[in-house]
């Protein structure tokens, strides 16, 4: 009960962003109408992942420094669930943006960048299964996901440079239909917040999950 | 610590290995030669954006042959004596350095290849080679610790690819952009400056990242 009071927590933030997330007063903003409620499951999506995939980064990092196989384990889950909530994410940005952009891809900086964060972690995991031997495997997967992170995070501040964006804050195109993150409705800021927590906490919950059923499955070596 | 003497040391054993088994140089200029006829034939000559897209994906493919093969070649009882000579450090900067001049090589040959056959639509020919010569070393030095990686899973280059691609974007999608301004696509003032300060501090973040990751890939 003590260790398990943040997934009641995240159980309970996500009872209310489902229930407020489709009751409380939202603005009319363009063309957006109701379809801004996905504010509150699309965009966690983003915190979300990249939140995991910062753990993972951080597991593969202190993998290097102790030489605990565990901590590869955890990094390894961390990527998996990244790659899990970056897939929603492309998922439910993709069906918002058919409703208010017109298409589902429209070769958006963020869309670009996610199917890349997508490629990378995919890699990672390709490269983890091209080596048999544990130590190595887990050494050499850990150096590529310390330095996939560090090229991902410069990318997502490279890119909306260089590609006009339909996305909030995005310069460019006039009359951009989506809003602006400082302009965001109090209502809804009451809703949007919790419903980041809520997700990235489910994230972590399903990894913890993750990392058990690994540890059970692999305990043969970890100890050894 | 790095010490420069072991450094030209190693970067002079990579050098005369190229010059003495010149198969690999030879097949690297063939593979150069034959990919630009190749798409002479395709294409004819194209247009400025499509010159510039094919211009640095064909960079793209011969930086993973070339760089690929600079820790393939050295075989596991080769790597042991590096290993008992020098530290990780002199070891990378070294082929650091050498893949750098290796791609610098390379791409101002396939610049002059390009122009010969897929014609020069590029308005400002200093602006573009300067550009080329950056784009040159931006990859290669991404694409050294990929080596690295690659050399240690599987030695396969095809894996390299994989690895490599989806981290390249970043720095090939700014060198596409900034090249336009070879092609007499006029930019907001201090912007292309920002973006090649950009592309020069993500180079140092890349060398930084090679420095600190590649002794753990190195011991075995």
């Amino acid at each position: 009960m003590q260790r398990s009071w943040w997934k009641i927590l995240a159980v309970l933030l996500l009872l209310y962003t489902f229930t407020a997330g489709f009751l409380v007063q939202v603005p009319v903003i363009g063309n957006l109408y109701q379809t801004i409620r996905n504010l509150f499951f699309h965009v966690p999506m983003w915190f979300g992942q990249m939140i995991l995939l910062l753990v993972s980064m951080i597991f593969s990092i202190r993998y290097l420094r102790s030489g605990n196989l565990v901590d590869d384990i955890k990094a390894r889950e961390f990527a998996r669930t990244g790659i899990i909530f970056g897939i929603l994410g492309l998922v439910t940005g993709a069906i918002w943006a058919t409703y208010t952009w017109g298409e589902p891809w429209s070769n958006d900086p963020k869309q670009i960048a996610v199917a890349i964060a997508l490629l990378i972690y995919l890699a990672y995991f390709v490269l983890r299964n091209s080596m048999p031997d544990i130590d190595k495997r887990a050494r050499v997967s850990s150096v590529y996901n310390i330095f996939g992170y560090f090229i991902y995070v410069p990318l997502i501040m490279v890119l909306p440079r260089l590609v006009q964006s339909l996305h909030p804050g995005g310069e460019g195109v006039e009359g951009n239909p989506a809003l602006g993150g400082q302009d965001l409705d109090p209502a809804m800021r009451m809703v949007f917040w919790p419903a980041v927590f809520g997700w990235t906490l489910l994230g972590v919950w399903m990894t913890t999950l993750l990392i058990r059923i690994s540890k059970l499955k692999e305990k043969n070596w970890i100890h050894a | 610590m790095p010490s420069t003497q072991k450094i030209i040391a190693l970067f002079k054993k990579d050098l005369l290995l190229e010059i003495r088994q010149q198969y690999t140089f030879y097949g690297i200029l063939l593979y150069i030669a034959s990919t630009i006829f190749v798409l002479f034939l395709a294409m004819g000559q194209p247009e400025a954006t499509a010159w510039n897209g094919l211009f640095w994906m064909n960079l793209l493919f011969i930086c993973i042959n070339a760089v690929a093969k600079s820790f393939l070649q050295d075989s596991r009882g080769r790597m042991l004596y590096y290993y008992s000579i020098a530290g990780a450090l002199d070891f990378i900067l070294a082929k650091l350095l050498y893949n750098v001049l290796l791609m610098l090589v390379m791409s101002l040959l396939s610049i002059l290849l390009f122009s010969f056959f897929l014609g020069s639509p590029f308005a400002d020919t200093i602006n573009f080679l300067g550009i080329t010569i950056l784009g040159g070393i931006s990859i290669s030095l991404v694409f050294t610790l990929l080596a690295a990686i690659a050399a240690k899973a599987s030695q396969n280059a095809a894996l390299m690819a994989i690895l490599g691609f989806p981290l390249i974007i970043p720095q090939l999608l700014l060198l596409i952009k900034i090249s336009k301004s070879a092609f007499g696509e006029i930019f907001r003032d201090g912007a292309l400056i920002q973006m090649v300060l950009l592309l020069g501090a993500l180079d140092l973040m890349v060398v930084i990242l090679s420095l600190i990751l590649f002794p753990f890939l190195w011991k075995d």
